[in-house]
């Protein structure tokens, strides 16, 4: 058990733009949001799941959205609290503790919001170890759990519960009621035990997101080279380091689907990389040879200072480093590569783990 | 034949130039910058007049791009006390105006922010309807508090009617208070656009000033016919009273002259400029006759904004940076002597090892007396100079949108100490009058008028959307004075709003044209 404060906020919001693989929306906003919240009401308590009783009711929290609205329409911050109270009203019982579904992008920053206001403890521990772009994207879904009930919200005080059959079916009828509320929306999602959250979930995840955001910015300070420091932390691959060349973006049912061209520096001087891309990065290429897919992360950072990039940022003449570090083994069964492959994402690629794509070609 | 003044401020020097009518340099003189700025205005002013010798009578128009506001905002000097009012109530209360501000521009600026109700969504529903009491209770509580006000509305860029209802409620209660509306400052992104419209509210009194004290120092000099413009940052002027309204646009004008001169020097409208300066240099994008735009929030004293910048990139590399070796290894700036150069380089007599000394050593820039650096070793001059040139390439590299070997125009007093060779530049243009690029860029300035407005392409054509934003931009090229027989759209964008139903489309144009004559 310690607690968070508005610095470790900060770290932890570097870390999770790292995890967002390039998608999951900005951190900035939500770390913002973190910050006035721990401002107002305190620091937050953080457990590891071995400090939660097996029986408490523990609750992830996100927002869920444009991130084109998230951006403009900030949230009023209540509606996070009423999506909370609203489940423990359905449901009957205290909800013990909160965590993130996803540990990369903005969804890192609201459970901070939620606990704070609320004051409850956060969980060390999420359902991606990265971000993914759908409610079923998750190791709970994996393991058979039902996202709902559920409780979506906005701002304006419309609460709908939901309490559907599946988590596809909850996915795309959660997808419409954001629309209607306006594009952005808070849930409470996936109501478990602390002894699901122990068994089912990516522990240890948002120390980690902390653990990278503290290296990639204290070796700035130090003059260590924030990408050894990066490899160390990670345990990742380096895939490549280049120059992007062309970014190519096209909407598609709502989704950024695209690819970056990565010219290759240094050693990699006559080496050209792909990186395909929707919202996060899901494919690492170079011509036909495949280095890195989902659900292994593939991230990009600024070569210099170690900042990753999110897709809507890359453009032409960026220096990147690109990184693969290995997914949470959760992902690596028949189920979790159905869910979160590259095949569900309509590439025409089998998933192998990185570390067996890697093997003599690492540097 | 009458006469045209423009004056640039840059961080070492104040030029200034007159041209013609036809556009024609006719004088030019460069000034050190002083540190009230003003004072270097008008020095160069008085000098340029009395070099020239014309008739003052005939100058009919005096254009001046200056820091003033910039200055302002970094020394935290000078600023109005902001009213701000966020409408959008119940969202947004997650995070207060100003949250992420350096505690002192915090403190400069403003410590009234309310949140009303109002606001819309991306889609134009209303996220609640305004509440025409609440803003007249806080219009009560700002009355004597503050001297501006800045008011941002959620989506205010889809539908701008609650902020246009609240600038009236607040004139009806608090007279003729100044009132920047952020639909017309920023675009998407509540927060920069929330911070760029507080920030244009806090120079309201730099720009009045400033506009005054120089159409005072021009009628002291005799001048007494010109109309006076000030330089924006997209390589267009605005009348006085414009600037006014929206002084936050004259933030950059600098390197913007710079870039607009150095495609008027070199009648190219297409490439890329390379301005060397004293100490830095910036390197910019010209696309159509105009400075390429930042796709970037861009960082001004502390807070992250949105409005129009345009894109550039400045490196520590100039006349005057010093050159050193560590431990075996050559050390380019970015330190540098600034405009102590005559003085301080080794060619002037100085003590100091500096940029121009090595291309002076290299026979690449003649200036100063060659013997004194006839001592540096070639080989560790060329070294030096190699990694300058691969500074400067490495950061031309970053301004190209493709692979493709770009055309490089030098200006500025310090381009001598560039090469005739750079990695992928197929060709380098050294104009003539180069070191007078930024003044002459604001000697020649159009006018402009710009908007950027949502569709939902479901319910209107592209066609017409498209037609309706470039008639939008063509009359508020109008309102700041250009004449509508000249005018041009320069620029029109759209881009597809992701995730949106609807087919949402943000539509951008810009329409400038020549001055009106008097």
């Amino acid at each position: 058990m310690r607690k968070i404060d508005e610095q470790a906020v900060e770290d932890i919001a570097l870390g999770a733009a790292l995890l967002g693989t390039g998608g999951g929306g900005d951190p900035y906003i939500g770390k913002l949001m973190a910050k006035q919240a721990i401002a107002e009401y305190g620091p937050v308590t953080l457990l590891s799941p071995d400090e939660v009783p097996e029986d408490a009711l523990v609750v992830p929290s996100a927002m869920m959205g444009a991130p084109t609205v998230l951006v403009e329409k900030l949230m009023n911050g209540e509606e996070l609290i009423r999506s909370f109270k609203g489940l423990e009203n359905y449901l009957g019982k205290k909800i013990y503790a909160t965590f993130p579904i996803e540990a990369g992008g903005v969804n890192s920053m609201i459970p901070f919001v939620v606990a704070a206001r609320m004051g409850i403890p956060v969980i060390d521990a999420d359902g991606m170890g990265r971000a993914f772009p759908e409610l079923q994207m998750l190791t709970f879904h994996l393991a058979g759990l039902n996202a709902t009930p559920m409780v979506l919200s906005d701002e304006k005080g419309n609460d709908i519960i939901f309490n559907t059959i599946n988590n596809y079916f909850t996915e795309n009828a959660a997808r419409s009621a954001v629309v209607l509320m306006g594009g952005s929306a808070t849930l409470s999602i996936y109501p478990m035990t602390g002894k699901d959250v122990k068994e089912h979930g990516v522990t240890g995840i948002v120390s980690f997101a902390e653990k990278i955001g503290k290296g990639i910015k204290e070796s700035r300070k130090n003059g260590q080279n924030p990408i050894e420091v990066l490899q160390q932390l990670t345990g990742g691959f380096e895939l490549f380091r280049g120059k992007v060349v062309d970014v190519l973006r096209k909407t598609e049912g709502g989704f950024n689907r695209g690819e970056a061209v990565i010219e290759g520096v240094e050693s990699y001087k006559d080496e050209t990389l792909v990186v395909e891309f929707q919202n996060e990065n899901l494919i690492a290429r170079k011509g036909e040879k495949i280095l890195a897919t989902t659900p292994d992360l593939i991230c990009m950072v600024n070569l210099e200072t170690c900042i990753p990039f999110t897709t809507e940022a890359l453009k032409y003449g960026q220096r990147v480093l690109v990184l693969g570090i290995p997914c949470d083994p959760k992902f690596r069964t028949p189920k979790g590569i159905e869910t979160v492959g590259p095949r569900y994402f309509k590439y025409d690629v089998d998933y192998v783990p990185i570390e067996e794509l890697m093997k003599g070609d690492g540097k | 034949m009458g006469y045209r003044i423009g004056i640039d401020v840059g961080g070492t020097n104040t030029d200034a130039v007159i041209v013609d009518d036809d556009l024609n340099l006719v004088e030019s003189i460069k000034t050190p910058t002083t540190t009230d700025v003003t004072t270097g205005i008008f020095n160069a002013l008085s000098g340029v007049l009395k070099k020239s010798g014309i008739d003052k009578d005939k100058i009919t128009y005096a254009m001046l791009g200056t820091t003033h506001c910039t200055n302002a905002i970094v020394e935290r000097k000078r600023l109005c006390k902001v009213g701000i009012i966020r409408i959008g109530k119940p969202a947004s209360a997650a995070i207060s105006a100003m949250s992420d501000w350096p505690v002192d521009l915090k403190e400069a600026v403003s410590d009234n922010y309310f949140l009303v109700s109002g606001g819309h969504e991306f889609d134009g529903r209303e996220i609640s309807p305004l509440d025409e009491d609440e803003i007249r209770t806080v219009a009560k509580s700002l009355k004597g508090k503050v001297d501006t006000i800045a008011v941002t509305s959620v989506f205010s860029f889809v539908s701008s009617d609650h902020e246009k209802r609240a600038a009236q409620i607040l004139r009806e209660e608090l007279g003729d208070i100044p009132i920047s509306l952020s639909h017309e400052i920023g675009s998407l992104g509540l927060l920069e656009r929330e911070n760029a419209t507080i920030l244009n509210s806090a120079l309201t009194d730099v720009a009045k000033t400033t506009a005054l004290s120089f159409k005072e120092g021009l009628s002291r000099e005799g001048v007494n016919n010109a109309k006076v413009y000030l330089c924006q940052n997209d390589g267009t002027l605005m009348s006085v009273d414009y600037a006014v309204k929206y002084p936050i646009l004259t933030i950059a004008c600098g390197p913007t002259n710079s870039i607009r001169g150095a495609s008027f020097l070199s009648k190219k409208s297409d490439a890329i400029v390379l301005d060397v300066g004293g100490t830095t240099s910036d390197i910019g994008v010209i696309v159509n006759g105009f400075p390429r735009e930042s796709s970037l929030a861009v960082t001004i004293g502390g807070a992250r904004t949105n409005f129009r910048m345009p894109d550039l990139i400045s490196i520590g590399l100039g006349g005057g940076t010093i050159i050193q070796e560590k431990d075996g290894e050559i050390q380019v700036g970015p330190q540098s002597v600034g405009y102590r150069i005559t003085e301080e380089a080794l060619v002037f007599g100085g003590k100091t090892l500096t940029a121009t000394d090595i291309a002076v050593r290299l026979g690449i820039a003649r200036v100063g007396d060659p013997r004194k650096v006839s001592h540096i070793d070639e080989g560790f001059a060329k070294r030096a100079f190699d990694k300058m040139m691969l500074l400067v390439s490495d950061n031309i590299d970053k301004m190209k949108l493709s692979n493709e070997d770009a055309t490089v125009i030098l200006v500025g007093g310090g381009s001598i100490l560039i090469g005739d060779e750079l990695a992928g530049v197929s060709e380098i243009i050294r104009p003539e009058n180069f070191a007078v690029a930024n003044a002459l860029g604001s000697a020649i300035a159009q006018v402009s008028g710009q908007v950027e407005l949502v569709y939902k392409l479901d319910t209107i054509s592209r066609e017409a959307a498209l037609e309706e934003t470039k008639k939008a931009a063509i009359n508020e090229a109008i309102k700041a004075g250009a004449d509508p027989s000249t005018i041009k759209i320069v620029e029109v964008e759209d881009v597809p709003l992701a995730y949106l139903p609807g087919n949402a489309t943000r539509i951008r144009a810009k329409a400038a044209g020549d001055l009106a004559s008097n």
